[in-house]
């Protein structure tokens, strides 16, 4: 069966809210159904069908063609099936995602993956700040799934972030991996200032170093790590490329001492 | 005891009476073979059989980088035990001993089962905190400090409970040489079947026992009737032509991996033939009214 497509008509007018168009919420409706949903963020009343042409399909596998900065929560909540946006998202893209795979050709706004908790969410383009992290007032950002990023992150990537994998292939902005309790980040490109920042526990890997570490971190060495092996072997599927850089002797950092300390970040030998 | 003879070789007609028991996998990896293959031995020493050391233990096969979880040299060993408490509390005591303190070690669940016996989920408190916790996907590790780095552990493997322990192969010979020359064949053929481990020194026992004993509290002994010492006592299996008996026992983690591993040996021994080999094989079983699995020599042969 093919695809559920909807196709953009127009930019949209106002900031929509696209979470209910998933493959959770669209399994046994109708077309008529599918385009009476109502996306408005605003007074101002939009439907689906306003906004896109729809043609029938698999619900399980939704595909926009066409993107904006203004598709905000595309993918959230969602537990199964695929979403595929053929261009860009607003904030909180896959946001409380539990399963099933959300790929954005495009860039991300804020908040893409946001507490997030299964499932995998690829980004072709860039992430806007606070990538997987909380919104004000939540304890625990991403805390499962699989997250990759081909382009750069804003600033506090993986923010309180408890458990899963987010990768960012670019570079990521400052605070990288703040207030982190658990989990995995790994960073190809260059990091911005004071990575894993309040960390408690969890893994950061900086491929090319950052622009300045915090001083609350304190050297143990040079090693090869087993466990990065297996990062490596995990990591395949999703990022061939940053597998390939796990698989070597990594300079560890432990931190944050500002707080307990039991944190990691594998930084490269030679770099200071 | 009716026979039939192939290529020489005397086949009683009878049959291997072996018992369900719990088991798991493990792989074991090390910086190189050797010392992956020495952890292995070590953890795997003192399980020949549950009669005395709780479990039964052993190598299944050697693994290539390629094929284990973090891309070193490994081995895969397989443990049996009469109860998931007790093969719960081997693996334990024996991971804790033997794989954690071996140089470079790290050990990983080798069976997929829905049932789960703890593996790092118990060996983790030797960390006294410094221990961590990595989950990827649905598996879920823990690293353990340790003095040449750390030790990295799945925190839980699988616990088979369709396992099968106790079958068996009899070797029959002219003299000692020719005996443990076709024993030994065996052994090698069997050691190339997966899923199966033979868990006497070298795959090989030389003391098969009887249950009980005229002695009070004594589970097993001597089983006198393939001593070939005592041919004449009365109570002798052995022709007149045999001086020399030998066993391989065989524990696997399913009864078809049982069966084809007896298929590979008894095939080994007859194609070595009676003259440079055995002149007779048997099996050992309880008259059938013990263990829910038998195997019939007939049903195995060429």
């Amino acid at each position: 069966m093919n695809a559920l497509i909807f196709t953009l008509r127009d930019a949209p007018p106002q900031r929509l809210d696209l979470a209910p168009l998933t493959p959770d919420r669209l399994l046994g409706l109708s077309e008529s159904k599918i385009a009476a949903i109502e996306l408005q963020t605003t007074r101002e009343r939009l439907c689906t069908g306003d906004i896109f042409k729809i043609r029938m399909g698999d619900p399980m596998q939704i595909r926009f063609d066409g993107g904006s900065e203004r598709f905000d929560r595309a993918g959230a909540g969602m537990s199964k099936g695929e979403v595929t946006i053929d261009g860009d998202v607003g904030i909180q893209a896959g946001r409380m995602m539990q399963g099933g795979k959300l790929t954005i050709s495009g860039n991300a706004g804020p908040w893409a993956a946001s507490c997030m908790k299964g499932g995998t969410l690829a980004i072709s383009g860039h992430a806007g700040d606070r990538i997987g992290g909380p919104l004000p007032g939540e304890t625990v950002g991403m805390r499962g799934g699989v997250v990759t990023v081909c382009g750069d992150a804003g600033m506090r990537a993986g923010d309180r972030m408890r458990r899963g994998m987010l990768i960012i292939e670019g570079k990521a902005g400052a605070y990288p991996g703040s207030r982190m309790i658990a989990g995995t980040l790994i960073m190809q490109g260059r990091a911005g200032p004071l990575p894993g920042y309040l960390m408690s526990r969890g893994t950061i890997v900086m491929v090319n170093g950052s622009d300045a570490l915090s001083p609350t971190f304190s050297d143990s060495g040079v090693y090869e790590f087993v466990a990065n092996a297996l990062i490596a072997s995990y990591v395949q599927t999703y990022s061939p490329k940053v597998a390939m850089m796990l698989r070597r002797p990594w300079r560890r950092l432990l931190g944050d001492m500002a707080v307990i300390g039991k944190g990691e970040i594998f930084y490269p030998p030679a770099a200071n | 005891m009716s026979q039939l003879t192939v290529n020489g070789v005397r086949v009683d007609d009878t049959f291997a009476e072996a018992f369900g028991m719990r088991a798991t996998a493990l792989t074991i990896t090390a910086h190189n073979g050797a010392w992956a293959r020495q952890a292995a031995f070590t953890m795997t020493g003192f399980a020949t059989s549950v009669i005395g050391c709780g479990c039964e233990a052993g190598i299944d096969r050697a693994l290539d980088p390629d094929e284990t979880p973090d891309g070193r040299p490994g081995i895969r060993v397989l443990i049996f035990a009469v109860s998931t408490s007790e093969l719960q509390k081997q693996l334990q005591n024996r991971v804790s001993q033997c794989v954690l303190t071996s140089p470079g070690s790290a050990c990983y669940a080798a069976l997929e089962a829905e049932d789960k016996l703890k593996l790092g989920n118990a060996l983790r408190f030797f960390g006294d905190g410094w221990q961590l916790s990595k989950r990827l996907g649905d598996k879920h590790f823990w690293r353990v400090p340790v003095m040449d780095g750390e030790f990295v552990c799945d925190a839980l493997t699988g616990l088979s409970k369709t396992a099968v322990g106790g079958g068996n192969i009899i070797v029959m010979g002219a003299t000692p040489e020719t005996t443990l020359a076709a024993t030994e064949l065996a052994v090698r053929a069997i050691a190339a079947m997966p899923d199966v481990i033979m868990p006497f020194p070298g795959g090989i026992a030389r003391s098969g026992s009887k249950v009980g004993s005229k002695y009070k509290g004594v589970m097993a002994s001597t089983n006198d009737a393939y001593c070939p010492t005592l041919r004449g006592s009365g109570k002798s299996a052995l022709d007149s032509d045999i001086a020399s008996v030998l066993e391989i026992v065989i524990d696997g983690l399913t009864s078809p991996a049982v069966a084809a591993a007896m298929r590979a040996g008894v095939h080994a021994i007859l194609e070595l033939g009676p003259e440079r080999g055995a002149l007779r094989i048997g099996a050992g079983n309880y008259g059938g009214k013990l263990g829910p699995h038998h195997y019939h020599l007939r049903d195995l042969l060429p």
